[in-house]
Parts: C-alpha cells; sequence; structure tokens
C-alpha cells in the first residue's frame, strides 16, 4: 500500500523524530511512503480560534496536497480529527465539501491505521521501562481511538504499561486555550501530572505531541525526571 | 461593558485554578459522583441506546413544540391550572409579583429551581416587599450567604460542614455543630416554620407531560412537596423547552436525570401534580399557576445549528466531568448555568459579545459531549459559538495574526523561510525568558518552552528519502 504521511507542522519543527520513527516502521512492515513537501499545517489554530475562513484557507491548500492520497496517515490525533471530523463542517455548503469529506475518511490517526487497518500489534519493538499512556482528547473523543495504542505498547518487549487514575482526563493543552488561560491550563496539567507520577513511570506515552509538549514542560518545570514519549518513537526506537 | 464580564472570569478562574485547596475538594467530591454514577449507568441494560432514545424523544417533543404545547396547556387549564405565557425574565418576575401582590402574600417559600435562578427571581420578590424563603437545604444555604448556587444541582457543594456551621450560627443563631445529621436538623427546624408560614409556593419543573398536563418535580428531601402542597396558592416555572410527550417518555428521562445528575437511580421523590385542589379532594393549593418561560427560548429553536442545546434537562452530568469547572469552579462563570452547558447556552440567553469568553474557556476536550444523556454535542456547540462570535465581532489583532498564519501556511516556501528564521531567533529567546518582553511568557510562566529541532523533518526527508521515493 502507498501510504502519504501528513507530518503537522509542529512535529516537523518540534519533534521531526516522530516523523522520522514512522517512517521507519512503516517502511519495515514493508511499505512504500511518500511525503508530499508541499504540506504545512491543517488549519486547526484558527478553526478553534473561530476563524473559519482563515482556516477554510488553509485546509484548501491540504486538500489540494492530499487529494490524490491513496491512504493519508498522521502521527497526531488532533490533526487526524481535523481532517477527518472538522474538514467536513468547514466545507459543508461549499463546491469542495465532497473532496473534504473524501480526504476526512481516507485520513488516519498512525496507531489507528496500523491496528485497525493493517491489522498489526506487534512491530517487533523493544523498549526498557515503566510507561503509562495519555489518551489525547481529539484522539479519544473524536477519532474513538483507546485501544489501538495500548494493542501496540502491549506486544512491546521489555514494557510494563500502567494506567493512570483516572484516566481519559484532558492534560490541559488545548491549543490557544493553553495561552489564552494559562492559569486553567497549568492546573489541569498538574492534575494530569500527579496521576502520571502515581503511577511511577518514567515514560509518558501518547499519540499527540501537543499534549506531550505542555506536559514535559509541566514536568521539567516540577523537576520530575519524567519523559515524554510519541508511540512511534517508542515503536521505532529499536528498529 | 463587554469586557468586564470576560476580564472578571478571567481573573477569578486564575486566582481559583491556583486555590489548591478547593480543586482537591471539588476533585474529590466529584470522583465520588463518577463512582455512583458509573455503578448506575451499569444498571442500564444499554445505556448508549437509552441515550439514543431519550435524545430522539427530546427532538421529536422541540420539533413539534407548538403542538405539544397546546396539549399541555389544555390539560392543565381543563383540571383549573392557570397558564400564563412569559415572553421574557422581565415578563415572568412581573407576573409572579402581580400574584403575590393579588392575593396579599406574606411569606412565600421556593423550591429549588434553576429557572427562577436564570430570571432572578428572589430579587425582584424581595425588592417587591415578600420575604422568599428556599426549601432545598443546599439552596437555603447559599441564600443565607447570599450567594448564587455554585452547580445546577448541587448549590453548595463548594462548602465544608464548618462553613455550613459557621452560616447556621451567624445567620440563624444555632449551636455549632459540624454532623451532617444535626445541621440539617438546625435547617428542619427553621423550615418547618416558614412552610407553615407561607401562603405562596413557588417550584420550578422538571419535565411537563404533553399528553396530560401533569407537572414533574425530581428532588431528594421532599421539601419540594411541601413547598407545592401547603401554601394555598402554587406557582410552578417552566421554561418552554422542559416539555416530554408522554408517561413512557417521562419512563426513561427520570432514570437516566437521576443516573447522570446525581449518581442515583431513582432521585428520592418524583411527583406529579396536575392542577389545584379539587372539590372533595383534602390536600393540595387553592390556585396553581403555570407560568412558561421563553426569555430566547424560541429563538435558539429557530437556530437550526444549535438547538438541540434545548434539549438539555438540566442534569450538571457536563459540569461534574469537565476538567474546567473542576478547576475555576461554579462561581468563576458568573452565570446562572456553570459548566459546558452554561458557556453554550448564555450567550443566547444573555448576549454573545459578552459571554463569548465562555466558549474559549475551554480546551474542547470533549468530556462533555461524551457524558451528556440527552447526547448534546456541547464540545462542538463551543466551536460554534467561538465561530459566531468572530463573525459578530471580529476580534482585530487576531484576525490580523491568523491572517499571517494563514498565508504562510498557503504557501510552503514561506512557510520553510519563517522557520528557519525562527531557527535563528531561537536562541534570544532565552534573553527574554520570563521578563514583561517574552512573547511566550503565557506559556512559560509555569511550563518549560520546547525547542525547535535542529533539524526539521521536511529537512530530513528531503537528504534521506527524496531521493528513494520522489514526491
Ligand atoms: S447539557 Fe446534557 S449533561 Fe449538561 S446539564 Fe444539560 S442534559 Fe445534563
Amino acid at each position: 500500500m502507498k501510504i502519504t504521511l501528513f507530518i503537522p507542522c509542529f512535529i516537523d519543527q518540534f519533534y521531526p523524530q516522530v516523523g522520522v520513527s514512522v517512517v521507519k516502521i512503516l517502511e519495515k512492515l514493508g511499505h512504500a511512503v511518500e511525503y508530499p513537501e508541499a504540506q504545512t499545517c491543517c488549519g486547526q489554530p484558527a478553526f478553534n480560534s473561530g476563524l473559519w475562513d482563515e482556516a477554510r484557507a488553509v485546509a484548501e491548500h491540504a486538500l489540494d496536497v492530499f487529494q490524490s492520497a491513496e491512504v493519508i496517515v498522521t502521527p497526531s490525533g488532533s490533526c487526524g480529527a481535523m481532517l477527518r471530523v472538522f474538514y467536513p463542517q468547514l466545507f459543508a455548503g461549499t463546491p469542495r465539501y465532497d473532496l473534504a469529506c473524501a480526504v476526512g475518511r481516507k485520513t488516519f490517526e498512525f496507531s489507528e491505521f496500523l491496528v485497525r487497518r493493517l491489522g498489526v500489534t506487534d512491530v517487533g519493538a523493544e523498549f526498557k521501562g515503566r510507561a503509562t499512556f495519555h489518551d489525547g482528547c481529539h484522539g479519544l473523543r473524536e477519532l474513538g481511538v483507546k485501544d489501538e495504542p495500548r494493542q501496540l505498547l502491549r506486544q512491546v518487549r521489555g514494557l510494563e504499561l500502567v494506567e493512570m487514575d483516572p484516566p481519559e482526563v484532558c492534560c490541559g493543552f488545548g491549543g490557544t486555550f493553553a495561552v489564552k488561560f494559562p492559569m486553567i491550563s497549568t492546573a489541569m496539567g498538574e492534575g494530569k501530572c500527579q496521576a502520571i507520577a502515581g503511577t511511577g513511570a518514567d515514560y509518558v506515552i501518547s499519540l499527540d505531541s501537543s499534549c506531550l509538549m505542555h506536559l514535559q514542560g509541566l514536568l521539567a518545570r516540577q523537576g520530575k525526571n519524567i519523559r515524554c514519549l510519541h508511540l512511534a518513537e517508542v515503536l521505532a526506537q529499536s528498529l | 461593558m463587554s469586557p468586564n464580564t470576560a476580564v472578571q472570569f478571567k481573573a477569578q478562574a486564575t486566582r481559583l485554578a491556583a486555590d489548591l485547596e478547593h480543586r482537591q475538594w471539588i476533585f474529590k467530591a466529584l470522583r465520588g459522583y463518577e463512582a455512583k454514577r458509573d455503578e448506575c449507568k451499569a444498571r442500564f441494560q444499554n445505556w448508549e441506546g437509552a441515550r439514543q432514545a431519550a435524545a430522539e424523544i427530546k427532538y421529536d417533543t422541540l420539533n413539534h413544540l407548538d403542538r405539544y404545547l397546546e396539549q399541555f396547556v389544555h390539560h392543565l387549564e381543563s383540571r383549573g391550572a392557570r397558564v400564563h405565557w412569559a415572553a421574557d425574565a422581565r415578563a415572568a418576575r412581573e407576573i409572579i409579583l402581580d400574584l403575590a401582590r393579588q392575593n396579599q402574600v406574606r411569606f412565600i417559600i421556593k423550591s429549588k429551581s434553576m429557572t427562577s435562578e436564570e430570571i432572578h427571581l428572589n430579587e425582584a420578590l424581595e425588592a417587591g416587599g415578600f420575604e422568599v424563603f428556599e426549601s432545598d437545604l443546599g439552596e437555603y444555604i447559599v441564600q443565607l450567604r447570599q450567594e448564587p448556587p455554585y452547580h445546577i444541582v448541587f448549590p453548595a457543594m463548594h462548602l465544608k460542614r464548618g462553613q455550613i456551621s459557621e452560616v447556621f450560627q451567624q445567620k440563624l443563631q444555632a449551636e455549632p455543630v459540624t454532623d451532617p445529621e444535626a445541621l440539617t436538623m438546625i435547617a428542619r427546624r427553621v423550615m418547618r416554620q416558614k412552610f407553615c408560614q407561607a401562603d405562596m409556593g413557588i417550584s420550578g419543573v422538571n419535565f411537563g407531560v404533553a399528553e396530560n398536563g401533569m407537572i414533574s418535580i425530581t428532588e431528594n428531601e421532599g421539601n419540594a412537596r411541601l413547598t407545592t402542597a401547603l401554601p394555598r396558592i402554587h406557582v410552578a416555572l417552566m421554561g418552554i423547552e422542559k416539555l416530554v410527550r408522554t408517561m413512557d417518555d417521562l419512563a426513561l428521562l427520570l432514570p437516566m436525570l437521576a443516573t447522570a445528575g446525581a449518581g442515583q437511580w431513582l432521585t428520592g421523590y418524583n411527583t406529579l401534580y396536575g392542577g389545584p385542589r379539587l372539590a372533595g379532594e383534602s390536600d393540595g393549593p387553592e390556585q396553581f399557576h403555570v407560568v412558561l418561560l421563553d426569555n430566547g427560548r424560541t429563538r435558539l429553536l429557530a437556530d437550526a445549528e444549535q438547538r438541540d442545546v434545548l434539549h438539555c434537562i438540566r442534569c450538571g452530568a457536563c459540569l461534574n466531568v469537565c476538567p474546567i469547572f473542576r478547576n475555576v469552579g461554579g462561581h468563576t462563570y458568573g452565570t446562572t448555568y456553570q459548566g459546558p452547558i452554561g458557556s453554550v447556552l448564555t450567550p443566547h440567553l444573555r448576549g454573545l459579545r459578552e459571554w463569548k469568553h465562555l466558549s474559549y474557556a475551554s480546551s474542547l476536550c470533549g468530556a462533555c459531549t461524551e457524558t451528556c444523556p440527552v447526547k448534546i454535542d456541547l464540545a462542538h456547540h463551543l466551536l460554534h459559538n467561538r465561530r459566531n462570535a468572530v463573525q459578530a465581532h471580529p476580534p482585530f489583532f487576531e484576525r490580523l495574526a491568523f491572517a499571517g498564519f494563514q498565508v504562510m501556511m498557503r504557501h510552503p516556501a514561506l512557510y520553510r523561510l519563517g522557520t528557519t528564521l525562527a531557527r535563528w531567533l531561537q536562541p534570544l529567546h532565552g534573553l527574554v525568558q520570563g521578563t514583561a518582553l517574552d512573547p511566550a511568557r503565557a506559556w512559560t510562566r509555569s511550563r518549560e518552552a520546547p525547542r525547535l529541532a535542529r533539524e526539521s523533518f521536511h529537512a530530513w526527508w528531503k537528504k534521506h528519502r527524496r531521493t528513494t521515493s520522489p514526491s
């Protein structure tokens, strides 16, 4: 299968190793990967700020870039949700509505793609350590991705997976929310960090680098020696 | 006036989010709720199916609201009830004040009703020279403290026993006890007298049943029964969206309300009221009035995109799971309805310009949508509110910033150039970090900033993969 990668802008700029890991894993599984170099951003920051016209302009560009893809895989639950769930809303009533829906339908979050589409739960990864998993809200509630990353992690040799209590609570990032209401965002993040620390884990793993950026920023400020990693990084570490 | 509500919200939210004690208290209370709710949900054969059915009931009722209201009113009037239509909050207050004046009422007793909070009824009645007592325990406590309810279902959930004891000592000269039972007894002693004195009882309405014109009230203390049965006049205030079609609808919605609302299988008391005391009946009020309140509801009904907000049965479940509510508390919102439903609804009831900030004070995590028993898509409504706010009152600087964002993201070359520039500038950030000049201050005050990678993914791809798989 020819897989088209969507590497969202902040992964491109801040966490390129996540993208590299995705490439390595998909290639190891025997698939051809392509990366249209004209891609930039999905438009979510503008969309979530209520600026739908600006978001649509960015999304139009993404539609141009991805329209001929067979499947689109992205290592971000949040950007995946933007394409699949919000593009149809954004283009409702416009001539590009059908295309928006089509692009949405062929978009997959990375773990979702591996497990649901490829039927792979064991990529032959090894990773030593105790880790907990953070459900990014968009992946969890907009895309319904919950078991897939856990299935993948359970097959990683050497990895001990422990669940947080409470599970499934937002980390407080929320895009521009994190800077518009920094104190609420931080309070939420602190709650999350407490839950993370409560597991005794050395690593927090997630499908969203944006959540991880927020959490890592808090953990570092608190002086906690817990590392945040994207699922793809964990799976690719031993490759 | 527009920025005031937003500025206040932000200041208050910032203060409370940093209040660890408050945070832990609310968190603990809601964890208890969650455990009970899950237990009750598990007793439904199919909770998701029940949600779907509940949503369909409300959908159908609202789609034919005119017809069902007519039916409802017809049945009520045929049993001697008087029905009043109030277009807005002021009209509703006037109707109730008039009733009190015409009947020479002196004492008024009230059972819990968020709709009465919405129209600021107590203030109006007190200004009109009437004494009003809240008969619900939590509601009575916040009334004594002269504050609004903290939560639409648990009005005094923010208070600890000691604080309740304190207010009882101050206002009621009660003895200093902190045992919940003893505290309840204090309130009950006071309340018993009020019930006997009151000549008017005001209640809210949880559901109105169209097929027989009955009013359903759900409660846990029995106070609503006394409020509506003892005084000679009963006034029920009902938002027009509270209608359901049949008793069968009610049979589904009552356990759902109890489950989602309080983590109960059914609430302690569920009573149906049908009208005044008829000849030969031994109890009930002499007069029975129903005030039907619009106050923006028909306007919302006309909004095809957001009309399902009227499905809300005010269970409070979305507040309970909302991480924002858990951290900023109910009073911070400055609204009658707090939490996600409040953030979605308030702009409709009180104006988008002044209340749009609530729609932005959300991480859009979607926990509210996931929990709502009538399947209102609250998280997406917040997004719609934001879009509407931008359309109605374009925010100049934000628009400007995102106009730049848009141009950059549509032109990959510009995007590459911009990010390269950012890489050069990044080392300079250290010079201003933490100072007023720091553009990332809102982030870095509480969090370490991430660093741009030395080489972007794009650059890596160009180096390592382009030759093998061109695009
Ligand atoms: S919006 Fe839904 S969850 Fe929130 S109070 Fe209304 S019915 Fe309950």
